[in-house]
């Protein structure tokens, strides 16, 4: 059963191309060092921002520790609440992240199986499942996600909010991106299914099921992967607008875009580093991530090659 | 001809009836109307008696027939929150919305569609580079802190230009304009731009794909034969024919410019739609929010309309090819 995924993993040049490309590897190194400062961010921060006892508000408001009013034991300064700014940063990028990875988990699962089931199947199922897609489409993203999270707001109870957000917020980012994956799925499913080896399984009287998973599933992989990571960097950064709108993580748990909204009040004022910073850390995330992804469409698009 | 804008059209009523199917089920659903209406105090008799004269003991069938009566009649309920009417509300700040949208996507194309065209012809050249790497970071750069450093830059360190509001603007009947006073332009600038940039980034990078494409075709190989000269060749042979993507991607540029529209209203307090409906998302005030949606679908499907049709007055094919069906 698992031939085919092994096949299709030596077959491909990527690790050559990977190897010979100077800004895919520079890029997969950021990205891997922000995936592990996320990771262990409770290790290596040097506070714990959610930790209430362990901030003073005395602390408030203090530069990054080179300039003249700075402090050695804030290395990036302290926000309004005398949270220390980088492992606000880290706290942040780890919450961006994970709210990022599950919504994309969530929409890809989705969107393949329907994009699969749809390229397969064909029929009525098709028809309206792609019908709702197209509708969707038309829709930016950020509106869907915007009024997923406003329903959510109204359904659920008030006192439940705080706890539930991060849920709404992935369920919210992955049906605003489900779409693409669906689209993608049917469309390389519908070119697969007419090839001979997925004939001879029918004939075979192989289950539908497996011969969707085990034979078509990887060999459909490509562009999917390609959605994958360019629909990641779109999470990340519906999740931080969300959050900097104030409709997104709960004010307790400060994300990228929640950090950012509390800085935009100091800007004015000439506390530059709290706006400044988890900026240049969304921003080099998401450029990272883009990187990659043109690198990914690169490789796997056989019409550029 | 009429029969494609027929059959446009009728897909269109679909749409509208789904979105409005939606703004019901928001409005009957979410939230217990009567609840939202009435104080602590009120008896469940009086709850009910409101409840029955506002029919919402009536099948949900016929409260749906009423919701789009009402909607198509331009009743749209009351806000939960303000308890204005909801149409007077979105109206009060449609024009606002409209006026920033339409200034932002000026700008996309008045730059974005040359620059691209110009990249697409210099391949290699030092602008070019430069312009194609400024585009990297406008689509890496989420709206919002374009906004926030355009603030700090021309607002707060040079102080030239407003941060936040409409400025001054002049009534022309229900319509608050600020086209016309020096104020308004100077508070629009900084918005318009910052909803433009993103945009502005996809045009030209959509337009430098397609010159490039259409400049690898025989017939272009062709006239260079022909010894046409070159502005003609690249303006009338060339991009014409990247017309066809390029209005599809300004209509659902137009689209992304409505969306974005919140954040950008967001970040510099413009009073526009987007800020109304983030406020009715933060409040749960379910009649606006419905109501927003179903303006915003009305506004997509009008764009994806004129789309449809500037198709058959450019292409050629589409006319052809609807002729023949």
């Amino acid at each position: 059963m698992f031939a085919n995924w092994r096949r299709i993993a030596r077959e491909n040049e990527f690790l050559y191309l990977f190897l010979h490309n100077r800004v895919a590897q520079f890029a997969a190194l950021i990205s891997l060092l922000c995936l592990s400062g996320a990771a262990l961010a409770p290790w290596i921060a040097p506070t714990n921002p959610y930790d209430i006892a362990s901030i003073d508000i005395m602390d408030s408001l203090v530069a990054p520790a080179w300039s003249d009013e700075g402090d050695e034991r804030f290395l990036l300064g302290t926000d309004d609440q005398g949270r220390d700014l980088f492992s606000a940063i880290l706290y942040g990028t780890r919450l961006s992240l994970l709210v990022g990875l599950l919504s994309i988990g969530f929409a890809s699962v989705l969107g393949v199986s329907v994009g699969l089931m749809a390229g397969y199947l064909g029929g009525a199922f098709d028809a309206i499942v792609m019908r709702i897609a197209d509708v969707q489409l038309s829709l930016p993203a950020i509106l869907t996600a915007l009024l997923i999270d406003g329903i959510a707001r109204g359904v659920l109870p008030t006192d439940q909010h705080d706890n539930l957000m991060i849920v709404v917020l992935t369920v919210a980012i992955g049906l605003s991106l489900w779409v693409n994956f669906a689209r993608t799925a049917r469309a390389s499913t519908l070119v697969e299914r007419n090839k001979e080896y997925v004939q001879a399984c029918e004939i075979m009287g192989m289950h539908p099921l497996r011969i969707m998973l085990t034979h078509i599933l990887p060999n459909i992989m490509g562009p999917i992967l390609v959605i994958l990571t360019v629909d990641l960097a779109v999470a990340v950064l519906l999740e931080a607008t969300l959050s900097f709108l104030g409709v997104g993580v709960p004010a307790n748990q400060p994300s990228l875009g929640t950090l950012i909204r509390i800085g935009t009040e100091y800007m004015f004022s000439g506390e530059w580093w709290i706006v400044i910073f988890p900026s240049a850390m969304l921003i080099t995330m998401i450029v990272a991530i883009n990187i990659l992804g043109d690198f990914l469409r690169d490789v796997l698009n056989p019409r550029l090659r | 001809m009429l029969s494609f804008i027929f059959r446009r059209l009728l897909q269109s009523v679909f749409v509208l009836l789904a979105v409005s199917l939606i703004a019901f089920s928001l409005f009957r659903f979410v939230g217990d109307p009567v609840a939202q209406m009435v104080g602590q105090e009120t008896s469940i008799e009086d709850q009910e008696k409101l409840r029955e004269r506002l029919g919402l003991n009536d099948p949900i069938t016929t409260q749906y027939a009423r919701f789009v009566g009402n909607l198509s009649k331009g009743e749209f309920g009351f806000s939960y929150r303000t308890r204005q009417p909801v149409s007077e509300m979105i109206i009060s700040r449609m024009a606002a919305t409209l006026e920033l949208g339409t200034v932002s996507l000026l700008i996309s194309l008045l730059v974005g569609i040359p620059a691209g065209i110009y990249t697409a012809l210099k391949r290699g050249g030092v602008l070019a580079n430069v312009l194609l790497v400024t585009t990297l970071i406008g689509i890496s750069v989420p709206t919002f802190v374009i906004g926030i450093f355009l603030i700090y830059l021309f607002g707060v360190e040079l102080g030239w230009l407003p941060t936040f509001g409409r400025g001054e603007t002049v009534p022309i009947g229900w319509w608050q304009t600020s086209f016309l006073t020096l104020d308004g332009w100077r508070s629009l600038l900084l918005p318009a731009i910052t909803l433009g940039v993103f945009q502005l980034t996809l045009t030209m990078r959509l337009v430098r794909a397609e010159m490039q494409d259409v400049l690898k075709t025989d017939y272009i190989k062709f006239a260079m034969a022909r010894g046409i000269n070159y502005r003609s060749l690249y303006l009338n042979h060339a991009f014409r024919n990247t017309l066809v993507p390029v209005i599809t991607i300004i209509g659902l540029q137009l689209g992304g410019i409505i969306a974005f529209s919140i954040v950008t209203e967001s970040v510099f307090q413009w009073p526009g739609m987007g800020l109304l409906f983030l406020d009715s998302i933060r409040y749960v005030d379910i009649p606006v929010m419905s109501v927003y949606l179903v303006v915003i679908a009305l506004m997509f499907v009008a764009i994806n309309l004129l789309v449809d049709i500037l198709y058959f007055a450019i292409d050629p094919r589409v006319r052809l090819h609807s002729a023949h069906e």
